[in-house]
């Protein structure tokens, strides 16, 4: 589902080139629930960032779904997003205006789907994160865990190759922590690909794989666990 | 265009900033209306310039004599010229394009005018039929002063609507009666009406002829005129050029001695006023086109600022899958709404105001000299409205391509 084969990527900072990912190989299949983890400055975020294609890398090769993601133009990286991702962000990221069914809906607007039709899907995917009466309260009304569900129906909805949550529950307290947790795994065993960003330990645990990344290069569970 | 969604976020980002909004629409609104004010009074100035032309046929040329004022052929300057009857005739036939030519005889000073026990003095002129044509006249009673009229030299007179409202009762037909002049009778054949002020209303006409013999004119005549049809200034030019030839031949005199013989062209004349009256307009465009372009600038700089505040939003958009385009295609629209919404609000504004000017000039009977039926047509409103939204476009264009270049990646960032 996901091969990254010799990732390099470096940022231009007052003149030198730092870079932040030292290539970087890693294949993820279909139907994994994995985590990343790392601490600030490993380049967990840059990973995050190419993985999403919100960010280009500057050589190497990257294959979502077997397309090769490389030099899109913006037109094209926004059609790939909207096509194979599903984001789900720490500060859940809905849109204030809109209530929890227009929030979920939203990827599917940017696909042309008329409005009767994605809200009509937008119901059935809050059904689906246990949301269905919240439909209509705008998100300002909501709590932390039902603002994530919501935002995680909304990367659902697009019928995604894969999710990509960063630090998905960095805002929720425990209990609801584990709510959304028990969604991303019920969504997994359904065979989605999800991917959650994370540098809490207790989330890692609860996935089947853990990839650490250390000063842009990914290193092994023993040395990771031994620094 | 008829996306709920779309229009939703609008009127929530519009809902948000509400004073910011007003105030941005408020300028928008303003400029426009200055802007249909500046031309509504223009327009009423060129009608009240256009309302002093009515007077006389617009495609027409004057002449009268001078004094030469030049030395020519050996004679002194000094010397007093005078038309008579033939260089009509021959102006008539030989000039190109004359469509209508008529002539004039003035008998100087007011005559008192007399209908039984009504009497008042009214200027009398002699004049050939051709006269209604140059003066803009309409007999509305009885007719006007015809060929045989000249012919026989018969005492006839037409009066101006003015005159027969001075020497006749209400209710009397003014037509068949006989009226007075310095002793003479003349029967009155016709009542005139004409498009000029009311000064024009207070002539007594009567042939040509008859006024030449009755003041003992013999065959002089005061003013010669014809107008050209549809003539261009150029060809006028022409005409005029060649009446000077024609007169200058016969009356010796210079031809560059412009006091020796008055021509007067109306064409050239009119068309200078329109020449000036476009130059007006563009002027009034300029002015009004620049203070919208100060309400533009202020669309354009709340765009920018709605476009900060929602950069998050505009990242998450685009993490979801927005493309540039349909993020360009939301501010646009923000924009050229509040442009088009205010702008339009501005153009009824002023057509209003300047509609109630009209309706007040002609209620309260003003008569304001050089200005008249201030309006706005539907061309100038048509292109007003055009303006609109191309400027709402340009508004909206520079900070909505920055909102398209907002890297997604700000949504993964923590505030």
């Amino acid at each position: 589902m996901i091969y990254l084969n010799k990732i390099i990527k470096s940022y231009e900072v007052g003149g030198h080139f730092l870079q932040v990912l030292k290539n970087v190989n890693l294949e993820i299949d279909k139907g994994e629930l994995v985590s990343i983890m790392g601490s600030s400055g490993s380049g967990k975020s840059t990973m995050l960032n190419i993985l999403g294609i919100l960010d280009s890398y500057d050589s190497g090769t990257y294959r979502l779904n077997n397309t090769l993601i490389k030099n899109l133009t913006e037109k094209k990286a926004a059609y790939y997003r909207n096509q194979f991702i599903g984001f789900v962000f720490q500060s859940f990221n809905l849109l204030s205006f809109k209530n929890a069914m227009e929030n979920v809906a939203l990827p599917l607007y940017y696909q042309k789907v008329n409005r009767k039709k994605r809200n009509i899907k937008a119901l059935e995917y809050l059904e689906m994160v246990g949301l269905r009466d919240w439909a209509y309260h705008m998100p300002s009304e909501m709590s932390g865990g039902q603002k994530q569900r919501v935002a995680i129906a909304r990367a659902l909805i697009s019928n995604p190759k894969v999710i990509l949550a960063d630090e998905p529950t960095g805002a929720l307290d425990s209990k609801t922590t584990m709510e959304v947790m028990n969604i991303f795994k019920e969504v997994n065993d359904n065979g989605m690909t999800v991917i959650i960003v994370t540098h809490e330990n207790e989330i890692s645990k609860l996935t089947d794989r853990v990839i650490f990344l250390k000063d842009g290069r990914i290193i092994d569970r023993e040395v990771a666990i031994a620094s | 265009m008829l996306d709920i969604d779309k229009w939703q976020e609008i009127f929530f980002t519009i809902r948000k900033n509400k004073l910011r909004t007003f105030l941005t629409a408020f300028s928008v609104a303003w400029g426009i209306f200055i802007l249909m004010i500046l031309l509504g009074v223009g327009t009423g100035l060129q009608h009240g310039v256009e309302y002093d032309f009515r007077d006389d046929a617009i495609n027409s040329i004057w002449i009268s004599p001078g004094q030469t004022s030049k030395p020519f052929k050996g004679m002194k300057p000094g010397r007093r010229l005078t038309l008579k009857s033939e260089d009509y005739e021959d102006i008539r036939d030989k000039i190109k394009g004359v469509e209508y030519a008529a002539t004039r005889f003035h008998c100087w000073g007011n005559f008192t005018v007399r209908y039984k026990d009504n009497y008042s003095s009214f200027n009398v002129l002699g004049v050939s039929p051709e006269m209604m044509y140059l003066e803009n006249q309409t007999p509305i009673l009885g007719r006007y002063i015809n060929k045989l009229d000249i012919i026989d030299r018969r005492k006839v007179a037409v009066l101006g609507t003015k005159v027969v409202e001075g020497l006749f009762d209400k209710n009397e037909n003014p037509i068949g009666k006989w009226i007075d002049v310095r002793s003479i009778k003349y029967l009155v054949v016709g009542v005139y009406e004409d498009k000029g002020d009311e000064g024009e209303m207070k002539n007594v006409f009567i042939p040509l002829t008859t006024a030449q013999l009755a003041y003992n004119a013999k065959n002089r005549v005061h003013s010669i005129m014809y107008t050209v049809g549809d003539a261009s200034v150029k060809e006028s030019r022409a005409m005029a050029e060649q009446t000077r030839e024609i007169l200058s031949e016969k009356y010796k005199f210079d031809l560059t001695d412009d006091r020796a013989m008055f021509i007067w062209n109306n064409v050239e004349n009119f068309q200078k006023f329109k020449n000036l009256f476009i130059g007006v307009k563009l002027f009034l465009w300029i002015i009004g086109v620049f203070t919208i372009i100060a309400g533009i600038v202020g669309v354009s700089n709340i765009m920018f600022i709605v476009i900060k505040d929602r950069t998050r939003e505009i990242g998450v958009r685009k993490a979801i899958g927005a493309t540039p385009g349909s993020i360009i295609g939301l501010f646009l629209q923000e924009s050229i709404l509040i442009t088009v919404v205010a702008g339009y609000i501005g153009l009824i504004t002023g057509i209003g105001v300047i509609e109630f000017i009209k309706w007040a000039l002609m209620e309260f009977n003003i008569d304001a000299p050089y200005f008249r039926d201030p309006e706005i047509d539907l061309f100038t409103a048509v292109l007003a409205t055009v303006l609109l939204v191309v400027s709402g476009a340009i508004a909206g264009y520079f900070p909505a391509r920055k909102a398209a270049k907002v890297n997604p990646i700000v949504a993964l960032k923590e505030e």
